[in-house]
């Protein structure tokens, strides 16, 4: 795909309309449940939203670096030092449930 | 009697040391003046009855983990967790010897700008009540504002301590990104957050972050400071160089009470010595909430996959399988906001998609960071208006997320290039405070508190809310 292709296909994303089947899809893979009143509502929220972010897309920002973070830390070391760490009792005592060692979950 | 409304953490500080005052007396006094006002502004989730130590009391934001204390950060989803741990922050209140007085409120994971967005019932403006009091920290704020906390820790993504800190007539310190741990604060946009100080004076900000600053070998995004805090003590800005930047100064929605007082403080800032000029921030400040939205959803979708019903929180029961409880739960247990963040997160970060929104939103993060140096080769220090508004009014932009989104439109471009903010009160407008933005370069606290001090000195903002002037004592 060529720059000029590459440009146009983000100039459809940046302005197309997000579909009911599409926040479906995201829902899905955010694993959040949501009834047909929700999809309705963030469906018509997020088409805005969207549309104000894909202000982004005025800008030429070919050959511009992108920033992950605001410092320019690189590979930040520290001496392997074996320190304590929480009980088991401790970590499962905020569990919905468990059981022994174990968080409990419904079977798959 | 002790005046809570009017006691700075130094003066309280003060009377410790001289032992006029037991710090068991103190920590009394502000539970007692939290009885007599938090029922109508609801600024705190919940009090620690008995201090357990003998300095002077903080408050904090309740999404600083605190072991042994509740700790939900405005979530139905996180009611009822107790960490098994203290976040660095708590750690080093500690052993600051400062007691804890209970755990403020907030706009769930830190998201929103009125504190309306708590799973909790939001917290009222102490200026007024029928108004917000801003956010996230906004129950951080109104607790200072309203003499329920000498000072407190708030956390900041895109301007959730200056904007509440503006709303509520209080002083409000954004740091440098790195200079506070976030290891135990639950995360909202890890590239974003950072915990801040809130009080009444520049000078008590200065103490709380001398105390929270510093490397902590358990976040490695934090670094030494390249210099000791300084208390404030000068009143002059000679030979200081003060940038006022058009676009954050003349930006649409500004009211003009806001404007007003906004200026009467820089052209104050002249007066006191200070070299200033106009200065230009274009593409900052056009697009930085642009961008800001596709960056702090994208880290927010991914920071909250741990919510799951598994390890802790809520979980909601159903007759199906692991994903359907997963999904009930994340359905039952976030708000709105969390949610629309979430799917906005996603669908950025999607195949597809990525490079499109998350990819160009990072690389106008880097825009907006090289606007920002270039002024910093010219100025030491940039002033505008911390909010567009003063305190708006309980519902008015619920309905509206872009509308309520647009409250953070002048603290979004400097956050994003990682540079530390103060907000100090610089006078009222329709008797709201007005909020003064001060910016400073990386690791300029310094700076900030000095021009803070001086300002807020020949300012002279009296920071008692004008409706409990009389027979704030309890």
């Amino acid at each position: 795909m060529g720059p000029v292709a590459f440009s146009e296909t983000f100039e459809r994303i940046w302005t197309m309309a997000i579909s009911r089947e599409e926040v479906r899809h995201v829902a899905r893979l955010a694993r959040l449940e949501l009834s047909e009143d929700e999809l309705a509502r963030f469906g018509g929220q997020l088409d805005a939203i969207l549309e104000a972010v894909g202000k982004v897309g005025e800008l030429d920002l070919s050959g511009v670096e992108p920033t992950a973070h605001p410092l320019d830390l690189v590979n930040v070391w520290s001496d392997d030092e074996p320190r304590g760490s929480l009980s088991v009792a401790e970590v499962l005592a905020n569990a919905p449930d468990s059981e022994d060692t174990f968080f409990r979950v419904p079977p798959a | 009697m002790i005046d809570t409304l009017r006691l700075t953490a130094e003066e309280a500080a003060a009377l410790l040391e001289r032992r006029e005052l037991s710090a068991a007396e103190l920590h009394a006094a502000y539970l007692d003046a939290i009885r007599a006002r938090d029922g109508e502004l609801h600024a705190y989730l919940r009090t620690v009855d008995e201090p357990d130590a003998d300095g002077v009391p903080v408050a904090l934001k309740d999404l600083i983990c605190t072991r042994g204390v509740e700790t939900t950060a405005g979530s139905r989803i996180l009611a009822g967790y107790v960490p098994p741990y203290d976040a660095t922050v708590a750690t080093r209140c500690r052993a600051a010897r400062l007691s804890f007085l209970g755990k403020t409120n907030m706009d769930e994971f830190a998201m929103g700008s009125s504190t309306e967005n708590s799973g909790f019932g939001p917290t009222r403006n102490p200026w007024d009540p029928d108004r917000v009091p801003g956010g996230s920290s906004g129950g951080s704020a109104a607790a200072v504002a309203a003499g329920l906390a000498p000072w407190a820790l708030g956390s900041d993504t895109g301007g959730s301590i200056k904007q509440p800190a503006a709303l509520c007539g209080v002083v409000g310190l954004r740091p440098t990104y790195g200079t506070v741990s976030r290891y135990g604060i639950v995360a909202f946009a890890s590239s974003l957050d950072q915990i801040g100080p809130i009080a009444k004076t520049v000078r008590d900000c200065a103490l709380l972050y001398r105390i929270i600053a510093g490397r902590d070998p358990c976040d490695t995004t934090t670094v030494d400071l390249p210099e000791s805090v300084e208390l404030p003590e000068t009143e002059h800005l000679r030979g200081l160089r003060v940038g006022v930047p058009r676009e954050l100064n003349e930006a649409e929605g500004i009211e003009p009470g806001v404007t007003e007082a906004v200026n009467r403080a820089v052209e104050l800032a002249r007066e006191l010595g200070a070299d200033v000029s106009e200065c230009e921030l274009p593409r900052s400040v056009e697009y930085g909430l642009s961008c800001y939205y596709l960056i702090a959803p994208a880290e927010a979708s991914s920071n909250l996959a741990r919510y799951d019903g598994v390890r802790y929180g809520l979980r909601s029961e159903t007759n199906g399988d692991t994903r359907a409880m997963y999904e009930r739960t994340r359905h039952d247990g976030f708000g709105d906001e969390p949610k629309r963040r979430i799917m906005l997160g996603a669908y950025a970060l999607s195949a597809g998609y990525y490079e499109a929104f998350y990819g160009q939103a990072q690389k106008v993060r880097t825009l907006i960071r090289r606007e920002h140096d270039a002024l910093f080769e010219r100025f030491d220090v940039l002033l505008s208006p911390t909010s567009p508004t003063v305190a708006f009014r309980l519902g008015e932009r619920t309905e509206n997320p872009l509308a309520m989104y647009l409250s953070d439109v002048l603290t979004i471009p400097s956050n994003l290039a990682g540079l530390p903010g103060l907000s100090i009160p610089c006078g009222l407008s329709e008797g709201l405070p007005v909020g003064l933005q001060l910016i400073g370069r990386q690791f300029a606290e310094n700076a900030l508190f000095r021009v803070g001090h001086a300002l807020e000195r020949a300012l002279a903002f009296g920071y008692v809310p004008s409706r409990l002037r009389d027979g704030g004592a309890v």
